[in-house]
């Protein structure tokens, strides 16, 4: 009892379809109004007038589960899986349906970076804003505040406003003072994946600290297989509001990445339009065909040789995009091996409106023969952090031996790379 | 966000400290306001207030005398028009003191019940993102406009001065006007912010609300305009009693508005009341339908 954390039983969270994303102004009331008579009828005559009818949603249904005191817990799933739901009710934004969610001790939690940044006010009153924000007394505040500016790397720009602040800048100070939280019971939802990767680097050490240093209990949410390898010892997969797995991390990642990907064939069109996805949508990936340009292995992929990629890529209107990327990971794992961003080359690459074909080539593929899947993703040049499409995992790719061009010996577990002897002395 | 809040506190063990427990359920129907977490979370109410001070005139070229530039030229314009031209009864008071004296409270009303009604829809991103106890956020937006009434003031005592008016005793009821000015706007504020996180015509409604308000008020006019028989109707409007009550403490009208205060303060009390519980009821649902 006493080494309990957070126990769940039953909890549940159901929303209206609507309601929650639309604001009804009085006239539509009224032409809802006028129109009720009819759709009455319409309801009583096709039965679906009641709560179980179309008009609800299960944002959580009947779930149950425990923390123990000190335990680091993933939360993984697709996205309206139900992740940021239960966050949410955990941390008392918002009211369960039915069942019940039992803390214990004091709980605090990261939903965002920056919540209650005002543009306006300088790095330093965002700092007091920010904190109390998200639950410090001003004293706390007062105690860590330089070791937050130190944390944030932006003490020259204190007395700025943060309307004058790069993203990155902005997002650094943003976690360095969530990242300064003391709660008992943290819940950390997808904050980690902005910023640069230097600082990426950084928060992820702070949170380590915090999860494993200081023995506290985390509840974890991110789409980041890497990220919850590195920090949780346990997770739970949600799939529709409803916690399908629990277990130990490495399987469990194994289970969620494998049930979301199929392997495809090399050199012909696949069609990625329907597939799950996040990001705004404004241009999103269609489709993909990928080749390694040799019709001896009949087109797949190998080591050391060529991976060609053409995406197929529909915008909403003309846009520059900064970042372009092809990811690889390890099946098994869920470890990224490959990344191939434009953005870690500086390109920028203009989309017209309407369909573009992006053709992009990994010049040698350093990967063993094995399966691995892809991922996607695009983003618009600019603040924006979130993502224009991003498939996590797009397909399955199948890396495969290619005899004609093998030298010598080689063993099967060691990757080729790319060297030569410079001289003999 | 760190909350102590706790529905259901386990007691304490005495051998094994327990931290309190909190239970996150469904709490259908009527809630009673929790006053105790209130108070916890006063920092954040004072966070918020400094924000709002702090960003009120940035980037305006006038800047604070703003604060003076309204209400001035309103008792001008008042001044002008209706004890001049339209010869307006002021209770043998100069017209510009008279009126100024009551757009001060006025304007602070005013401001308050706006900026109270829109507060939640305008901080609706910190609503899905973080807990408080909601209720800060229309107290705390209605702050800032105590700093341009105390700017303002300081205008009304150089006219009281240029007057030759020196407030007598029941200058020290002034704060309870003040305070009485302020629940007023927030017995409103509270029913529209929370209704405004369902229906965004409140938003529209509020200028069309608070000029009609206006034309009920004993700004531009005395209320012994009205006949006596009405003034405790009259009365029901708690500005009625508010601006009659700065004219009595400050420039020493004879008599103190009795009746009139009571059923004032009755009113606003019924309102304050009520507006709290809708606003604790809807409470939960806020960050759902925002």
């Amino acid at each position: 009892m006493s080494d309990l954390a957070i126990q769940i039983s039953g909890l549940s969270k159901r929303y209206r379809i609507g309601i929650r994303d639309k604001h009804p102004t009085i006239r539509e009331t009224l032409m809802r109004v006028s129109s009720a008579p009819l759709r009455k009828v319409r309801h009583w005559v096709s039965g679906t007038n009641d709560g179980t009818g179309a008009e609800w949603i299960w944002a959580l249904r009947d779930v149950d589960f425990e923390v123990k005191k000190g335990e680091v817990i993933g939360i993984i799933g697709r996205n309206g899986a139900g992740k940021t739901t239960l966050l949410k009710v955990l941390s008392g934004i918002t009211e369960p349906t039915a069942g019940y969610a039992d803390i214990y001790g004091r709980i605090g939690s990261l939903l965002e970076v920056g919540t209650g940044f005002h543009m306006e006010l300088t790095g330093r009153e965002n700092i007091f804003m920010n904190g109390a924000i998200l639950g410090m007394h001003r004293q706390e505040i007062k105690k860590k505040f330089d070791e937050i500016v130190d944390f944030s790397e932006i003490e020259k720009f204190l007395d700025t406003p943060v309307k004058r602040y790069s993203s990155g800048m902005y997002v650094r100070l943003a976690f360095a003072v969530a990242a300064h939280l003391e709660p008992e019971i943290l819940i950390v939802d997808e904050v980690l994946s902005v910023g640069d990767i230097q600082f990426q680097k950084k928060c992820l050490g702070k949170m380590q600290d915090i999860s494993h240093g200081q023995g506290r209990t985390v509840l974890f949410v991110s789409h980041n297989m890497d990220t919850i390898q590195r920090l949780c010892s346990r997770c739970i997969i949600f799939d529709q509001g409803k916690l399908v797995s629990q277990g130990d991390t490495s399987s469990m990642v194994l289970k969620y990445i494998s049930s979301n990907s199929y392997q495809a064939q090399p050199d012909r069109w696949i069609d990625v339009s329907e597939m799950r996805r996040q990001g705004t949508g404004e241009a999103r990936f269609v489709a993909v065909r990928y080749s390694s340009l040799n019709d001896a292995v009949s087109f797949y992929p190998y080591p050391n040789g060529p991976l060609e990629i053409l995406l197929a890529i529909e915008s909403d209107s003309y846009r520059s995009v900064d970042s372009l990327a092809v990811a690889i990971y390890n099946k098994t794992t869920g470890t990224r091996l490959v990344n191939a961003d434009i953005a870690s080359i500086g390109q920028v690459i203009d989309l017209k409106k309407g369909h573009n074909v992006v053709r992009l080539r990994i010049e040698q593929l350093y990967l063993n023969p094995d399966v691995y899947m892809l991922g996607l993703w695009l983003k618009d040049k600019g603040l924006k952090w979130t993502p224009l499409d991003y498939l996590e995992v797009a397909f399955e790719i199948e890396v495969v031996q290619n005899e004609s061009e093998d030298f010598g010996i080689r063993e099967n577990s060691s990757v080729f790379c790319n060297f030569k002897i410079l001289e003999v002395i | 966000m760190l909350t102590s809040e706790d529905q259901t506190t386990s007691p304490k063990m005495a051998e094994d400290f327990q931290p309190p427990i909190i239970r996150r359920q469904a709490r259908p129907g009527w809630v009673a306001i929790d006053f105790a977490e209130l108070w916890q979370y006063r920092e954040l109410l004072f966070f918020f207030a400094v924000r709002d001070i702090k960003v009120r005139y940035k980037q305006t070229l006038l800047g604070i005398a703003w604060a003076i530039l309204q209400p001035v030229m309103t008792m001008v314009v008042f001044s002008i028009f209706f004890g001049n031209l339209a010869g307006v009864p002021s209770d043998g008071l100069p017209y510009p003191v008279f009126s100024f004296c009551g757009l001060l409270p006025w304007q602070l009303f005013a401001f308050a019940l706006t900026q109270s009604s829109n507060s939640l829809v305008n901080n609706a991103h910190l609503l899905t993102k973080v807990y408080f106890p909601r209720l800060i956020i229309p107290f705390a937006s209605m702050i800032a406009g105590l700093i341009d009434f105390a700017i303002a003031f300081v205008v009304l005592v150089g006219i009281m001065f240029y007057y030759d008016i020196i407030p007598g005793w029941a200058l020290i009821t002034l704060p309870f006007f003040v305070v009485l000015a302020i629940a007023a706007a927030l017995s409103v504020g509270l029913w529209l912010s929370a209704l405004n996180v369902k229906y965004r015509d409140v938003r529209y409604t509020i200028p069309f609300l608070t000029q009609l308000w206006l034309f009920v008020t004993p700004v531009a006019y005395a209320s012994s305009l009205v006949p006596s028989k009405w003034q405790a109707v009259y009365a029901i409007n708690p500005m009625a009693g508010v601006v009659e009550g700065f004219r009595w403490a400050l420039l020493g009208k004879a008599a103190p508005p009795g009746t009139m205060l009571i059923v004032s303060v009755a009113a606003t009390a019924m309102l304050l009341a009520g507006g709290l519980f809708y606003f604790a009821r809807m409470e939960k649902n806020f960050p759902d339908i925002i």
